[in-house]
């Protein structure tokens, strides 16, 4: 299933009908780049591969490769007002450029086939295609020269800077070469870090307030109402904390492990809400600070995959280090906070 | 901006200075800019900035470089461990993603 894109009609050009966008985003482009930020038919977001015009290109004309994710496509079109280009738009099962290009769906293979069925040859004359720099994790440049004549062009990073580039006459600044990880950035990203792993959470928080009513006299429902909510905030504020707040304040956080940066963000969330009486006694807090620091710890973790400057080794080494601390932690504060049901 | 380094001493890139031919490839798709191009050779001027994303190994045409690629995502490895794949972005089931 596609998306649809508003305002599409069609040129001819070179004898060959085709499509054109208008660099301007409706509503529906908005709200929908929004749902798919949030995890919400994520997946579906998708544009039909082919070469889309926008302005009034010619023969001459830059040709710019995008990924079917709707939202690169967005990303690329509403920076090209002004501009007359050609947008190709390659199959990447509807994955933005840097992770279709991890995987190799975004690459070398696809980008040589597309450039074959939608005829480029016949669209311009000249033998250039630019990509988004970060399409080079998938693709080899001199191996799409070989087989298919056309030459790689790598443009910036991000989409905003193309008109600069294509302004330089193709040339890139050394920031526009670079990917950051600002704050907007990371800012972005958390809604989604929060609803994938929203299950898990649920799972843990139903199942300790269910546990928050046993007690030595066996079971008690007024019991799970009375402490039971005490249980779900807390593992709702530590589930919060790795998956927004480290995020957010990731270059500000002691240590350069994100497990590690978690584990500090948890040790003042536990604070915070020992202080506010939250966790209770002391043994019971005990087993909070333990319960809150390894979630905070393995959640932060997670933002690895989220970031854009961890390795796979990195990683490794980071998890080896991390997961026997957070497993030791979580069962640890689980057994303990258990023990105080029955004092 | 300087880019964001992860742990030190992990990274697995490495430049062969013998066989590079100064084209500037590496340099160019670099996302973290580890490589400079100084008298027609390439250099690493911060492997700890590295995130093997293995950009600069597809793209050198004379296989100068080399680098375990992967995606440095905890999830993956996770993934990776119960399905005994290698570490992908394909980390949930099929209905969202983690990039």
């Amino acid at each position: 299933m596609t998306a649809t894109i508003k305002n599409l009609t069609s040129i001819t050009h070179n004898g060959l009908t085709l499509p054109k966008v208008i660099p301007q985003l409706t509503f529906a482009d908005k709200l929908g780049g929004c749902k798919a930020r949030w995890a919400i038919a994520r997946m579906k977001y998708t544009v039909e591969p082919g070469i889309y015009a926008v302005g009034n290109p010619t023969d001459q004309s830059p040709v710019l490769v995008s990924a079917n994710y709707k939202l690169s496509f967005d990303f690329l079109r509403k920076e090209l007002t002004g501009i007359d280009a050609w947008i190709m738009v390659i199959d990447t099962n509807g994955i933005n450029v840097w992770c279709a290009a991890g995987k190799g769906t975004f690459g070398t293979a696809e980008i040589v086939r597309r450039i074959e069925s939608v005829e480029l040859n016949k669209i311009v004359s000249h033998r250039k295609i630019i990509l988004p720099q970060l399409g080079g994790v998938g693709v080899a440049a001199h191996k799409v020269k070989k087989q298919s004549g056309f030459m790689v062009i790598y443009g910036p990073v991000r989409a905003r800077d193309i008109k600069a580039f294509i302004d330089a006459g193709n040339k890139a600044t050394p920031d526009m070469r670079q990917v950051h990880f600002t704050l907007y950035d990371r800012l972005v990203l958390t809604p989604v870090e929060f609803t994938i792993s929203a299950k898990y959470a649920l799972f843990i928080i139903a199942a300790m307030f269910l546990l928050s009513g046993i007690n030595k006299q066996g079971y008690s429902t007024q019991l799970t109402l009375e402490n039971g909510f005490r249980a779900v905030f807390n593992v709702m504020t530590a589930y919060l904390g790795g998956t927004v707040i480290a995020p957010l304040f990731l270059p500000w956080l002691p240590g350069t492990s994100f497990s590690v940066k978690g584990f500090y963000v948890g040790l003042l969330l536990a604070a915070a809400l020992s202080l506010t009486g939250y966790t209770g006694t002391q043994l019971e807090t005990l087993a909070w600070i333990l319960l809150v620091t390894a979630i905070t710890s393995f959640t932060a973790m997670n933002f690895t995959g989220a970031s854009t400057y961890t390795s796979l080794s990195g990683v490794n080494k980071e998890m080896k280090r991390a997961i026997p601390f957070q497993l030791t932690a979580a069962v640890a504060g689980l057994v303990i906070w258990i023990i105080t049901r029955f004092i | 901006m300087k880019g964001q380094e992860y742990l030190k001493n992990v990274v697995t890139l490495e430049l062969n200075i013998d066989k590079c031919i100064g084209c500037g490839m590496c340099a160019v798709v670099c996302p973290q800019r580890v490589f400079r191009i100084e008298d027609y050779k390439a250099v690493i001027t911060n492997k700890d900035l590295c995130m093997e994303c293995g950009a600069c190994a597809l793209n050198c045409p004379i296989d100068a470089i080399k680098v375990q690629a992967g995606v440095g995502c905890a999830a993956a490895v996770i993934n990776s461990f119960f399905t005994g794949g290698e570490p992908t972005c394909d980390c949930s089931d099929g209905s969202s993603g983690c990039c």
